[in-house]
């Protein structure tokens, strides 16, 4: 097997990793393309919150989590579950609120769960899933199972006590758990420098907690130093903070189109045409001979089929019965 | 309630609890107790004391000042194959975790079309007359059995407080669970030295009567007792019964006892207004309308915050006397 160096970790990446990481991010892309399309034809109910642009960070991270390891997402989670390891059918079939979604459509697009990928669901509360991660990983620890649970949330989780709470309990009780904080520089519609006070990386340092501030682009990296720190907490050597810088391309929800009003059109056009994660992966693949135009092609392409009959399939998935509408409240 | 063992001790209510935390922690390795103090301090109210010689202090947890955090650990921990029991020293730190309770552990079975379950008990304090004010004396019951997905238990003796424990640590749901924290002392009562649970959904009448139905809870229960006691002694038969569970409710058992005797007060140590009073006099007149001979009364904590001074503390909870003299207005005898 042919490996290559990351641009900067020393650790080589197989090559089937490096195409795994392209393909995962090509998928979530066209993933949510897709959200976008149904939500202007007015197929989805409700509104969806996209990944597009922050990619790398889900894959990188999941790539390196076992599947039975677990991971808390956030409103703008379909990247999470689909590299956690979700069929886009069935998250298709939830965002439509049908009944062979993930949640039987009693979820919807913040709420996908699954635990048959460790999946322990996104949360619609800013920073709510922090202490289901680090209860998560408690669990791990006390069962001796060394399962790692990741918990993403965005820069505006930062607002939030119970996170701090939560990363003091976690370093206090060596927990392995992973806080990855996805900063794409807007809480909603808000400069994150204007919610902010001093240093996000300092915060974490306070309590004693590893941390690393990482290009949230560069899948490469993000699998690297993630990797390194899920398998320092598997060890049982504790949490870890990480600072993913990356970028929101569209607006905080599908709805949220005329956007100049809080940020430039040119910077959104600057990380869409200089910093995107998959052109950035891509043309770094074929620079160091790992794949050619045509391999990126053909994944895409195959891809494209696999996202159109997914989508397919959620659309003509029938809505549950309303008398299911009381089923599942209690277990 | 069964018939009991000759030979059976007499436990607090405080107790009580405990056997039902250690018997259930020897049962099963998966449960686990955190909170504030809980572990040499036993709580701030010593009902825990001796449970970390016995489990360790990997198994009754002493946590910082943090609730909403371990509320969340508990919650994730239940969701991964543990059932842990948090403790939080007082009621009202409840909103303090609220979102952990009523956003997260009781709406994540639902969200997630039944996938994870979150076996979660949280056992909080309630109750007036400890002088304690505003911030440590509130009965919030109605909080929790508000939100779909929670189940709430106010155990009001011994006997009941143990089966319902045990039968909490064992629900694949959460639990909020609130112990009278007056009644750890003071209200002792018959608890057998074996392994029983009561189900939760299952009201119990405590008294038989004929005249009133007195529907009480956690507290109120022993002055629902009391007056009835008093009301024998002029002739008026009261029967009390003990719903146990908020929810879920034992509508069917509160309905007939009140189809029975005609007439009905509800007390309840939470606050008056918009509470478990409201709810439960609901109940009884949507189902026993034409049987009633006159509207269900309620009695409830004054709407006002838990004061200091005892004399201002003690005029805002249903006493004995009170039920006793509403109950004369409503028999007119």
């Amino acid at each position: 097997m042919s490996t290559a160096a990351t641009s900067k970790a020393a650790t080589p990446i197989p090559t089937d990793t490096l195409l795994r990481l392209y393909r995962q991010m090509v998928a979530i892309r066209l993933f949510e393309e897709r959200v976008n399309d149904l939500y202007t034809r007015a197929l989805m109910p409700g509104l969806a919150h996209l990944y597009i642009g922050e990619e790398a960070i889900a894959v990188g991270v999941c790539e390196g989590l076992r599947r039975d390891d677990y991971i808390t997402s956030t409103h703008r989670g379909h990247g999470h579950c689909l590299a956690k390891g979700a069929s886009p059918d069935l998250m298709f079939a939830e965002l439509l609120g049908k009944e062979a979604g993930y949640c039987k459509g009693k979820g919807g697009s913040m709420h996908i769960a699954d635990p048959s990928t460790g999946n322990l669901g996104a949360n619609a509360i800013v920073g709510g899933s922090a202490g289901i991660a680090t209860g998560a990983a408690f669990a791990s620890k006390y069962l001796k199972q060394d399962r790692v649970a990741v918990c993403f949330f965005g820069e505006g989780a930062l607002g939030q006590g119970l996170l701090y709470e939560e990363l003091n309990l976690a370093q206090l009780w060596k927990l392995p758990v992973i806080f990855a904080c996805e900063n794409n520089g807007y809480n909603e519609y808000t400069h994150f420098s204007e919610s902010t006070a001093g240093d996000v990386i300092l915060r974490a340092q306070a309590f004693g907690i590893a941390t690393e501030t990482i290009d949230g682009q560069n899948v490469r990296d993000v699998h690297a130093a993630a990797s390194k720190y899920i398998e320092r907490a598997r060890k049982g050597d504790g949490p870890a903070f990480l600072q993913f810088k990356t970028y929101r391309y569209h607006g905080h929800h599908v709805g949220d189109i005329a956007r100049a009003y809080y940020r430039p059109k040119a910077e959104e056009q600057e990380w869409v045409t200089q910093r995107d994660p998959i052109t950035l992966h891509g043309q770094w693949m074929m620079d160091n001979g790992i794949a050619d135009r045509a391999q990126l092609d053909a994944i895409q392409q195959a891809l494209i089929e696999e996202m159109d009959a997914a989508m397919q399939f959620a659309i003509d998935a029938p809505y549950p019965d309303p008398s299911k509408v009381d089923q599942d409240i209690y277990a | 309630m069964p018939e009991l063992a000759t030979a059976v001790r007499e436990l607090s209510f405080g107790e009580a609890i405990k056997e039902a935390i250690a018997e259930e922690m020897r049962r099963d390795p998966t449960v686990v107790l955190m909170g504030e103090d809980v572990a040499e301090a036993g709580t701030t109210f010593k009902v825990l004391t001796g449970l970390v010689d016995e489990f360790g202090k990997d198994r009754i947890i002493d946590t910082p000042i943090s609730e909403a955090g371990f509320t969340g650990i508990g919650v994730g921990a239940a969701m991964t194959g543990m059932r842990p029991i948090v403790d939080i020293m007082f009621g009202d730190f409840l909103m303090i975790i609220m979102d952990q309770v009523a956003n997260q552990a009781a709406k994540i079975h639902y969200m997630s079309g039944g996938k994870w379950k979150v076996p979660l008990v949280i056992r909080a304090t309630m109750g007036a007359t400890r002088r304690s004010a505003a911030q440590h004396s509130q009965s919030l019951h109605a909080w929790p059995s508000h939100i779909p997905g929670l189940k709430v238990v106010v155990p009001s003796t011994p006997y009941d407080a143990k089966g319902l424990f045990k039968a909490a640590v064992r629900e694949d749901n959460p639990v909020v669970i609130f112990e009278h924290k007056i009644s750890y002392r003071k209200v002792k009562g018959p608890v057998p030295d074996e392994d029983y649970v009561i189900p939760l959904g299952v009201a119990d009448v405590k008294r038989q009567g004929t005249d009133i139905t007195l529907i009480a809870l956690s507290s109120m229960v022993q002055v629902a007792l009391g007056a009835a006691k008093m009301l024998e002694e002029v002739g008026i038969s009261a029967e009390v019964v003990d719903p146990r569970t908020t929810w879920p409710l034992d509508e069917k058992t509160l309905v007939e006892s009140v189809k029975k005797t005609s007439r009905c007060i509800v007390i309840d140590e939470g606050y008056f207004r918009y509470g478990v009073t409201g709810e439960l006099a609901s109940v009884i007149q949507e189902q026993a309308f034409f049987d009633l001979d006159g509207p269900v009364r309620r009695l409830g904590a004054m709407h006002v915050p838990i004061p200091f001074s005892p004399p201002l503390e003690d005029a805002t909870v249903p006493t004995e006397r009170q039920v006793f003299d509403l109950v004369r207005q409503m028999v007119n005898r």
